[in-house]
């Protein structure tokens, strides 16, 4: 683009020229920022209905509702807090967040260590692309090929009962609830989760390796002292982003299975501001139920962030 | 294994037909236990994915005997009967359902595509005006949670699309991360190439459209089929914001016909009542809302790791 006047001689030009310079990178830029703002950090505002009255019928929409609702200031947060199912779901989500943490997360770094040692390059390939695919199903499908496999018509509770076996009741009891979803998160995203841990294998030098090998270590030390350390940095950054995440465990999963097993078992933070707040419309509850989570979510991945830092390793964002 | 493992992975490089497998020279070869642990566990997982999807195809291709005689899925294939899928095809729900999944699915990501692209060549040139804050403002999303019941008031109290499939494809067209990645792309374009660009007097749109795009014709491809298949998914966005059963996607109405047993109501308002199908016609329709996935899924797989990677750097 020719510019129109030369540009100051030291420094940045000024901001009229840059705005006649870059006004089209802004036009560009500007409807996906739009989309951001108003589905996206409009919300996020919004969320300062919590100490409202909030009542959809005082105006014309949204805003002009919000305008209209009078100030209660903590009345929702005190009904929230005083409510025993907002406790029986944070501890549900907790629960499952911390059994995932420790039976879910791990599982991708082993499965990639054990890929990466596949030698022929078509089988690896084969075996990747298979276990890569139920990524793509969507959570109802997912839910689907559990219930006709592992429900109470399917395909093992058939085979079990044509062998006069009582099958046991799977995908309807609420005690292995717990164990079901790790069971369906597993069969979803064990083979995608390798993706990044492959990569990360991939960066080693293979010429530690090499070293280590002649200098007598075997195969299980080698583990621990090369690919490990390898895997640090990556095993640090997914930690910390799992656990600003803490206060989510998959949502629709828990949906399309709550009422199956019950809420005592299945219900999550998500699914009670689901039922809690927006099927009965009480949206003050819901945005502090909301507001709740974000401000507990955002402390967390800054905790975690700054404890990452804190053992040497580089964490989401840089110190600065 | 060698560092080239990455392309391995991305491109599979066409090997010798030898089949010697070169292990290094310092490698032990494994033990004949580990061997076959290794073995057994990877069958086990390929199986596990691959199994319950040919009991469902299976299933969806046989007769309604067939069916009785295995008195539930059909492991065993006997026959062949296309029946259920000339049902489902035959007008009806299912129809309309891959009909409204489709154009959500297209809609969508023509949306998310033409947004998406054009804002990450808007934030592709550091030092641009308002560079820095704009970044920050796409960043930004991947740690500020907006809330559940305030987005739903914006999409149905402010923007009232309630029972309108653009309360589909709108609200979360744009992604952060995917921007992210085609940014990457667009940056690591050699700056030679936009100043000769600019020499020859092309603005920023005809550089983008001329340049940047036949460049990044694979990375921008593969953004797309993840949009897609994520609209295709679309699920829980139709309970929030469809409650006209003619405009149900096609997870609406699996959840529906598959899940009726197992969770009577999911949803608000209307539940979403069916006639029970037959076994066969369910497992056509699980079969019809695998296909899209399944038909991205080749070309996805080829690019993925690069782009994951690259996200995963630059986030």
């Amino acid at each position: 683009m020719s510019r129109p006047r030369p540009p100051a001689p030291r420094g940045r030009p000024g901001f009229a020229a840059r705005l006649r310079r870059d006004w089209p990178l802004l036009v560009m830029t500007a409807p996906a920022a739009l989309l951001l703002i108003l589905f996206h950090y409009l919300p996020t505002l919004g969320n300062v209905i919590a100490f409202q009255d909030y009542q959809s019928y005082l105006g014309d929409n949204a805003v002009d509702s919000f305008v209209q609702s009078p100030w209660i200031g903590f009345t929702n947060f005190a009904e929230l807090f005083s409510d025993p199912l907002f406790w029986a779901s944070l501890r549900n989500t907790l629960f499952l967040t911390g059994f995932q943490l420790v039976f879910f997360f791990p599982v991708p770094i082993f499965l990639a260590i054990l890929l990466n040692g596949i030698l022929r390059p078509k089988l690896r390939t084969f075996i990747q692309s298979v276990i890569y695919l139920p990524h793509f199903f969507s959570w109802v499908l997912v839910v689907t090929f559990f219930v006709q496999m592992f429900g109470g018509a399917g395909l093992f509770a058939q085979t079990m009962q044509s062998h006069g076996l009582t099958p046991p009741d799977v995908m309807t009891n609420p005690h292995t609830f717990f164990l079901l979803v790790t069971a369906e998160g597993l069969w979803k995203d064990m083979g995608w989760g390798t993706i990044v841990f492959l990569a990360a294998l991939a960066a080693i030098d293979q010429s530690l390796y090499e070293a280590s090998a002649a200098d007598g270590a075997g195969r299980w030390r080698r583990l621990w002292h090369i690919t490990l350390p390898g895997l640090r940095p990556v095993i640090v950054l997914l930690l910390i982003l799992r656990l600003g995440d803490a206060l989510s465990v998959g949502f629709e999963q828990f949906i399309l299975q709550r009422d199956a097993v019950g809420f005592q078992a299945a219900e999550v933070l998500d699914t009670y501001v689901f039922y809690h707040a927006i099927a009965v419309t009480d949206y003050g509850l819901g945005a502090a139920a909301g507001l709740f989570k974000g401000i507990v979510g955002f402390v967390l991945i800054l905790i975690a962030n700054k404890v990452a830092h804190r053992l040497g390793e580089q964490g989401i964002f840089a110190k600065s | 294994m060698t560092a080239e493992a990455l392309d391995a992975v991305a491109t599979k490089p066409a090997r010798a037909k030898t089949s010697s497998i070169k292990r290094p020279a310092w490698e032990e070869e494994p033990t004949p236990a580990g061997k076959v642990g290794k073995g057994i566990l990877l069958t086990f997982l390929v199986l596990a994915v691959a199994f319950p999807m040919w009991c469902v195809v299976v299933t969806s291709l046989s007769s309604r005997k067939t069916i009785d005689q295995a008195g539930g899925l059909v492991v065993i294939p006997r026959g062949f009967d296309p029946g259920a899928y000339v049902t489902i095809f035959s007008g009806g729900q299912v129809a309309r359902a891959v009909w409204v999944s489709l154009i959500v699915a297209f809609g969508g990501t023509a949306i998310s595509l033409t947004t998406t692209v054009l804002a990450a060549y808007g934030l592709s040139r550091p030092g641009s005006l308002f560079h820095r804050p704009l970044l920050f403002l796409f960043l930004l999303t991947y740690l500020i949670y907006p809330g559940l019941v305030t987005k739903y008031l914006v999409v149905t109290q402010l923007v009232h699309w309630k029972n309108s499939l653009w309360a589909l494809m709108v609200p979360s067209a744009v992604n952060a991360f995917n921007l992210i990645v085609i940014r990457a792309f667009f940056m690591n374009v050699p700056a030679e190439l936009l100043d000769s660009a600019r020499i020859d007097g092309a603005g920023e749109f005809r550089i983008l459209t001329r340049i940047m795009l036949p460049l990044s014709k694979a990375v921008i491809a593969v953004v797309g089929l993840f949009y897609a298949v994520g609209y295709w998914n679309i699920y829980f966005d139709a309970v929030l914001y469809i409650d006209d059963n003619n405009l149900q996607p096609i997870q609406r109405l699996l959840q529906g016909y598959i899940l009726a047993g197992l969770s009577p109501q999911v949803g608000m308002s209307g539940s979403f009542s069916v006639m029970p199908p037959t076994l066969a016609v369910k497992m056509a329709v699980v079969v019809v809302a695998i296909i899209p996935p399944m038909l991205a899924y080749p070309f996805v797989q080829r690019h993925f790791t690069k782009g994951v990677i690259t996200g995963a750097i630059k986030g």
